[in-house]
């Protein structure tokens, strides 16, 4: 156990090593001390309670999308659809806040707007993985593409249709938002956290449920590892795959919940603003564990949000060429990532 | 630096010589002493077993791997530990059982691949055309170099491929079973090509376990087993039986009781061990397992099974021989429900269960020791507990969750009841020694409730212990009323264990003979071909 956790922690925390060296001979690059710079972010972020909020904000939404996919690569699917699965997700759930009349009670109101969530996103996550059992298309190819046309989809729905006058957003949806952190604890005011992260962190139980204790995530797992042992096991190998990519899809779309119930109350065009993508990073960071998801969304809420506290010394994007390093070095020493672009190279036979 | 001259032989008669070669994979020692010669304008055939080494030592000689020591010399050159870059430089061209071939170019496309002739910074297509129909003409290899390689047949296809390392300059040419996709014409050609090429000046090194072959076409023949070269004989001086008995060894691994048998004496053992060996269903008994004209078609569309009959009582071993590649591997896939069948009927217990998937035969009774326990058998990075579980995770899951305490215990079972080493259910599959992994396996596939068994190459790899531990699940599972079907391609495990024995030969299955009627040289017979009376 000990030794898997080492295993485990050991790219993770490479990567950090490699970004930090990098991070300081930048911020050194720009004639400011690293020491200033990173006591200066940690301030801006876990030391107070409105920067604190924000990471927890923005970490909830990283945590689905990395969760989305995480399971897809446990299922040997790399799903780089969160992107439109997430604004989906957000889409249906404003639709259904919209819908809804006040009156219904939120304690039902909340459950059916984070359902129809899942819902979205789970219906943009069948489109590849029907694709992929029936035709062999590959998941990789059809999720990036699907993006452009669910997020173009979504727009021209909500541009022409649907949009409050003036602006590209739905109008504020009647029932089903979710409170917010500063409603219970005074000193988050201002910041965007929202009772979503208590979401984020029931999804998270579930789905490492799910993957490690239930027979479903064991067949999973399997097809994810050994695709042919699977199938000498009885496990409905495609099946199998078009579930993942559902779930991955619904995780995905889960998300959604934090910004549109929990923060603005409306659907916006373009809120989705790359949290998809950097599920991918999530979850590679975080080895496809559903805890080292949360603590890798963590991490990257903490650079995004550090890098506006920075700002004033060094240029924010700083915090992306850091996220940028971690990911490349996680990227080269995680297992999971040389497998595939091992399996990448194979060669067609002749 | 010179190296140290050769002193007491004439090095330029040596095309190849390899001495005390030594290479492990893991714990698998697939060379262990290695050692093969082979002289200047000579055929030479190496014969084993699968999993002799055969295939490592080529790998070496044509610098894929590096030996963990030994030495090696090329045209009396040391060459120990060369790259394949520099084998090809030196001339060694080694054609692989599987093509590599881009399939959307041209014939003289692919032999010029790498090295293409030039004329003013554009490929000479011309030139290159010229090249390999004058090459063509040499060898006698016909081909038309403007034809699409995808259109090629796989007897044209491989001629490209001898082609393609010739063009590249190679005077030692070595062939990894190269007949295994010829049809019997597309071999004749073959030996008229080398028979050419050696007296061209040319050296040839041959790996195959077809005797026939080895006899019909080599000068010398080295013999391999267990990763060791164990003979070296002259073709004129010996007979497919010698060969034989080198390849499956006299006092091997395995009990002498089976080398004897192995020799084709198998008369000895029913004294010898009479309750496990005259077990002898009485013919009124239900078979377990029926199998009536079955049809498996394999890569391409041809038939890979084709109209296979046969019937296994309870309490018997069918023991299936024959050469890889004729549809042993196909036969067992499509009754293990991993391959669809499409045409005849597979019954078990009198119930027809040709439609069932995995599971509905499993549960039906059927196990399967799967012939490639990496590909099909273990999930590596599952720990021997979850895999002791594999395919039977229905039966372990309670309302959606996996019974983590019946599955600890059924390993904890397990592990000690099959002797799987180190005895800690909790590491990862990967991590045991091949043997213990297919004692995990086994463990899964007949530490259960069935009534019919499917052994493919049940010991493969694994070392001697393993293989009598197995050997004697076998017969004990015979003597508890299970049918089983092993199929393997090691004689002597067939013959051992077998109650009848069948040949597949390209898909179709030979009459099943009583092993006592079996001898060695029949089984070679069938299993070269020469002698085919089908089934029923």
């Amino acid at each position: 156990m000990r030794e898997k956790l080492e295993e485990a922690l050991y790219p993770p925390v490479v990567a950090l090593l490699v970004a930090l060296i990098c991070g300081d001979l930048l911020i050194m690059s720009y004639g400011q001390s690293p020491a200033t710079v990173y006591r200066l972010l940690l301030e801006g972020t876990w030391g107070n309670a409105y920067g604190f909020g924000q990471v927890l904000y923005k970490a909830t939404t990283l945590t689905f999308t990395g969760l989305a996919v995480s399971l897809g690569i446990r299922a040997g699917l790399f799903n780089v659809g969160a992107e439109s699965q997430l604004a989906a997700g957000g889409f249906l759930a404003a639709l259904l806040g919209l819908a809804l009349v006040p009156t219904i009670p939120l304690v039902l109101a909340i459950p059916l707007c984070i359902l129809a969530a899942g819902v979205g996103g789970g219906l943009v996550g069948a489109v590849p993985g029907y694709l992929k059992v029936r035709f062999g298309a590959h998941e990789v190819i059809v999720t990036i593409m699907l993006n452009f046309v669910v997020l173009a989809l979504l727009n021209w729905i909500v541009a022409g249709h649907l949009n409050v006058s003036e602006t590209l957003h739905t109008p504020e949806i009647r029932n089903g938002a979710i409170p917010r952190l500063d409603s219970f604890i005074p000193a988050f005011h201002g910041s965007a956290a929202n009772l979503s992260i208590i979401v984020a962190l029931i999804t998270t139980g579930l789905l490492w449920l799910y993957l490690f204790r239930s027979r479903r995530g064991y067949e999973l797992r399997a097809v994810g590892l050994q695709p042919d042992v699977a199938e000498y096991g009885g496990v409905k190998v495609g099946a199998t795959l078009m579930r993942a990519m559902v779930l991955s899809g619904a995780l995905a779309g889960l998300g959604g919940i934090n910004y549109v119930l929990g923060y603005k109350g409306y659907y916006e065009e373009g809120f989705v603003g790359g949290v998809g993508f950097l599920g991918i990073a999530v979850a590679l960071v975080g080895r496809n564990h559903p805890v080292g998801v949360v603590l890798a969304a963590l991490f990257f809420a903490t650079l995004s949000q550090g890098g506006l506290a920075i700002h004033a010394l060094v240029p924010k994007q700083l915090v992306e060429v850091l996220q940028g390093v971690v990911i490349l070095a996680v990227a080269m020493s995680v297992p999971e990532v040389r497998n595939a672009l091992r399996k990448a190279r194979k060669p067609v036979a002749a | 630096m010179t190296g140290p001259p050769v002193a007491t032989e004439d090095p330029a008669k040596h095309a190849i010589r390899m001495a005390g070669i030594d290479k492990s994979f893991g714990g698998v020692r697939a060379n262990r002493k290695a050692s093969l010669e082979v002289s200047t304008g000579e055929i030479h055939a190496i014969v084993g077993e699968n999993g002799a080494g055969k295939s490592t030592l080529m790998k070496i000689l044509g610098g894929l791997q590096k030996p963990d020591s030994g030495t090696m010399q090329v045209n009396g050159r040391d060459v120990t530990g060369w790259t394949t870059s520099d084998a090809i430089a030196a001339g060694i061209g080694v054609v692989h059982q599987h093509f590599m071939l881009v399939p959307t170019l041209t014939v003289a496309e692919n032999i010029i691949l790498g090295m293409e002739p030039v004329s003013g910074g554009r490929i000479d297509y011309p030139k290159a055309v010229a090249g390999v129909e004058e090459l063509s003409r040499e060898t006698g290899l016909a081909i038309s170099a403007n034809a699409l390689v995808s259109g090629l047949s796989v007897g044209e296809a491989q001629r490209v491929e001898i082609l393609k390392v010739l063009y590249r300059g190679a005077t030692i040419l070595v062939l990894d079973e190269p007949t295994a996709v010829l049809s019997p014409p597309e071999v004749k050609e073959l030996w008229a090509v080398l028979r050419r090429l050696r007296e061209a000046g040319g050296t040839i090194v041959l790996i195959t376990h077809r005797l026939d072959e080895v006899i019909e076409i080599s000068d010398t023949i080295t013999v391999m087993r267990g990763g060791e070269t164990v003979d070296r004989l002259r073709t004129s001086d010996t007979s497919p039986a010698q060969i034989a008995r080198a390849m499956v060894g006299r006092d091997v691994s395995l009990t002498s009781r089976e080398a004897v048998v192995a020799l084709g004496a198998p008369g000895e053992i029913e004294t010898e061990d009479a309750a496990a060996a005259t077990f002898h269903p009485s013919d009124d008994m239900t078979s377990a397992i029926r199998v009536t004209d079955l049809v498996v078609l394999g890569s391409q569309n041809i038939r890979a099974v084709d109209a296979v009959t046969f019937s296994i009582r309870p309490g018997e071993i069918l023991g299936i021989a024959g050469v890889e590649g004729n549809g042993q591997t196909e036969l067992i896939e499509a009754l293990a429900g991993l391959r669809p069948i499409e045409s005849g009927l597979m019954r078990m217990g009198g119930h027809d269960v040709t439609r069932k998937d995995v599971t509905g035969r499993r549960d039906a009774g059927l196990s399967h020791i799967p012939e490639d326990r990496h590909r099909r058998g273990l999930i590596l990075d599952y720990s021997i507990a979850d895999n002791l579980v594999l395919g039977l995770q229905d039966s372990y899951t309670n309302r959606g969750l996996l019974d983590g305490e019946r599955i600890a215990s059924n390993a904890k079972e397990q592990v000690a009841a099959f002797d799987i080493r180190p005895p800690s259910a909790e590491i990862p599959a990967r991590n045991l020694s091949g043997g213990n992994q297919q004692k995990v396996v086994i463990a899964r596939e007949m530490g259960r409730p069935f009534s019919v068994l499917l052994a493919s190459q049940p010991t493969r790899g694994v070392d001697v212990g393993a293989i009598e531990f197995i050997h004697s699940e076998l017969r004990k599972a015979r003597a508890d009323g299970k049918a089983i079907l092993l199929v393997s391609a090691e004689l002597n495990e067939v013959l051992s264990l077998s109650d009848r024995i069948a040949v597949m030969y390209r898909g179709k299955m030979t009459r099943v003979m009583r092993a006592s009627e079996v001898t060695e040289e029949s089984l070679g017979e069938y299993m070269m071909g020469t002698k085919r009376d089908s089934a029923a």
